[in-house]
């Protein structure tokens, strides 16, 4: 009998010197890459595994029209010229599979269980929803891996992460992954790999595993990752780049092979209890500042973050400690990102927008993950919900997540966001984030204050 | 890309006792535009550094005169976030050539290792040390010595050992790179890719 193996090293041993099977690229963190690749005089070794889209740096209204900042045009014409170059599959601003990178990836079936992903984007532990060992790099490394398909990397230690039980209702994957970050802190899981384990990520969409999963560098984890399950073969199953047929069928007993052996062991393992976690919502500039949308500003001691700095945190939110966050009146509402710019987010948003109207005081935007989303939204009907809420669609990209394009949010007003980041001035210089699910961000966007999104549910 | 050797570097040190620096805060995401890698550190701590019309603000760090060096001292969890290797060069291009922590993000410290700046681990109570010999003389010097993987106090001798991966500090030592490693073992990792089933 072998030792048991977790689910991180049945994927991790399978790669000899972490060779890499799918390297996503964008316009922001790749043009230095290709220009290091040319000084060595070195090429693209699998131009078939590197696939290229645009995303960070991007408008989101008017796509049809030439980019007006001529840096951010630069970047993308850089990103196009190197694709063309190399032989890489790029799908650029207007292309119909265009949207964030971590949301088009799945969509398209490139992302599979048991691939190593890697990216210049430390979101890249998105593709963990798929049991594939998926991380963020850096530039010097997204050069490593055109050049040589491989990357060098110490063994991470291995955390697994259970929460047993059942959410309640107006809990969203969201809530479960800032409520994690929240009880473990910012950098909690820093030098870890993270598995997700127990009922609620069992019963979790792939949509929902995304959310969490792509939120695991918030804990300062590397990657998280779900063991593939047969929602994962469905949700993959049919899709453009997916295997199909024979080659499909001969993927399947491997891709089920990939869960954790039975007395596995690991570096932490914690467990908790689905029942406790509310509708969250984050206070301070780290996404491990966030508590229950009910609940007050907790004093200093009773955070994890050094008492300066939790100070100074507070300072530039415009917050104190014990104040309740319920009520606090909010300017700006961002629905999407890679951590919930899917089809589900838009859902949920819609349920609480439907039959309401957009609260006066509150700027909107509502950004698409992706075309294909886009496409979803309109075909459901979400569309029509949202327009007659007061709410306008706008065209997919990374948008105000981290306020590289036009879209940002200007000083000292307050979003309330469903991205992955409160950090000070992330979506635009002095703006505050208050980082939430799509239903939270609903019930703000509605009552234009910080709400609870399960009383709205109630009224239904 | 072509850095520095790194053997040991004796300097005044920048303090920044702050915790969970993220690398928004390093380089914000609007400098991020660039094609090439160059004036980055034009733009390092932008927003803590200058006010909105430009203007320094007098009490950041980095327009204190009363503090200079090569090393960069930062709070616990520095470089945490973004992915942006953009972070390490701002802090290279400004002319840091070590940035020392009690905690580091992985993918900050990594991206430091693979452009030349050497990022050194202590103990919080050795990083608290730092802090006050900086706070009592602006002029303290600190040196770290990558062979022998050791930073000292050399106002009062104190010193502690850090650890570093061998492969990266025969790295840094000689201003090698990862990717003239890998390309050398081209034809093993085309055989491997072979096996891969996707």
């Amino acid at each position: 009998m072998s030792t048991p193996k977790t689910l991180f090293d049945k994927v991790w041993d399978a790669h000899v010197i972490r060779h890499v099977d799918r390297h996503f690229i964008h316009e922001v963190t790749s043009p230095v890459a290709f220009l290091g690749l040319e000084g060595r005089g070195a090429s693209v070794l699998f131009s078939g595994r590197t696939f290229a889209t645009a995303d960070h740096n991007t408008p989101t209204l008017n796509q049809h029209l030439p980019v007006a900042d001529p840096l951010s045009a630069n970047q993308l014409a850089a990103l196009e010229r190197n694709a063309i170059k190399y032989g890489i599959s790029h799908w650029g601003l207007g292309h119909e599979k265009n949207g964030i990178v971590h949301v088009v990836g799945p969509e398209n079936g490139i992302t599979l269980p048991g691939m190593t992903i890697v990216c210049g984007d430390s979101h890249t532990s998105t593709h963990g929803a798929f049991g594939a060992i998926a991380f963020g790099i850096g530039t010097s490394e997204v050069e490593m891996v055109l050049a040589s398909q491989c990357i060098m990397q110490p063994k991470p230690k291995k955390m697994r992460i259970s929460v047993n039980g059942t959410l309640s209702k107006g809990v969203l994957p969201k809530d479960v992954i800032l409520y994690i970050i929240s009880q473990i802190s910012a950098s909690g899981a820093t030098g870890y790999f993270v598995e997700y384990a127990g009922d609620v990520f069992e019963n979790m969409s792939m949509e929902g595993r995304m959310t969490v999963c792509n939120m695991s560098i918030e804990m300062g984890a590397r990657g998280g990752m779900i063991a593939p399950d047969q929602k994962t073969l469905d949700y993959l199953n049919g899709r453009e780049l997916a295997p199909k047929g024979e080659a499909w069928d001969k993927l399947v007993p491997y891709w089920e092979s990939l869960k954790t052996d039975e007395g596995a062991s690991f570096d932490i393992d914690l467990t908790f209890d689905a029942a406790t976690i509310e509708p969250q919502i984050t206070y301070g500039t780290n996404p491990g500042l966030g508590t229950g949308v009910t609940h007050q500003i907790p004093v200093a001691e009773a955070v994890k973050d050094g008492a300066a700095s939790y100070k100074k945190s507070l300072q530039y939110m415009g917050f104190s400690e014990n104040e309740s966050m319920i009520g606090k009146p909010i300017d700006f509402v961002f629905l999407g990102s890679c951590t919930n710019g899917r089809i589900e987010d838009f859902r949920a948003f819609a349920s609480i927008v439907k039959g309401r109207k957009k609260a006066d005081n509150v700027t909107a935007w509502l950004v698409p993950g992706s075309h294909i989303v886009e496409k979803q939204i309109k075909d459901e009907g979400i569309l029509d919900i949202l327009t007659n809420a007061g709410f306008q669609l706008r065209q997919p990209g990374c948008s105000a997540c981290l306020a590289m394009n036009e879209d940002k949010i200007p000083a000292g007003k307050y979003a309330v966001s469903t991205s992955n980041r409160n950090f000070e001035g992330r979506q635009g210089p002095g703006a505050r984030t208050l980082l939430a699910s799509p239903l939270v961000a609903a019930a703000a966007a509605v009552t234009g204050v910080v709400t609870d999104p399960r009383i709205l549910i109630d009224n239904e | 890309m072509a850095y520095d050797k790194f053997t040991i570097l004796r300097s005044t040190a920048v303090p920044m006792p702050i915790e969970n620096v993220d690398t928004d805060q390093i380089i914000p995401a609007r400098f991020l535009k660039a094609t090439e890698r160059k004036g980055f550190g034009d733009n390092l701590f932008r927003d803590w550094r200058y006010n909105n019309d430009d203007t320094p603000k007098p009490d950041f760090v980095l327009n204190n005169p009363t503090y200079s060096g090569k090393i960069l001292v930062g709070g616990k969890n520095f470089g945490s976030g973004s992915s942006r290797e953009h972070a390490a060069w701002a802090i290279y291009d400004y002319g840091f050539r070590c940035v020392v922590s009690s905690f580091f993000a992985d993918i900050f410290k990594n991206n430091c290792l693979n452009i030349g700046i050497l990022p050194v681990t202590v103990s919080p109570e050795f990083a608290d040390k730092i802090f006050a010999a900086i706070e009592a003389d602006p002029k303290t010097e600190l040196e770290v010595n990558l062979p022998e993987q050791t930073i000292t106090l050399l106002s009062t001798g104190e010193s502690e050992s850090f650890a570093i991966n061998g492969y990266k500090k025969h790295n840094l030592t000689n201003g090698y790179d990862d990717i003239d490693y890998l390309l050398s073992m081209k034809s093993e990792i085309e055989t491997f890719a072979e096996t891969r089933p996707f």
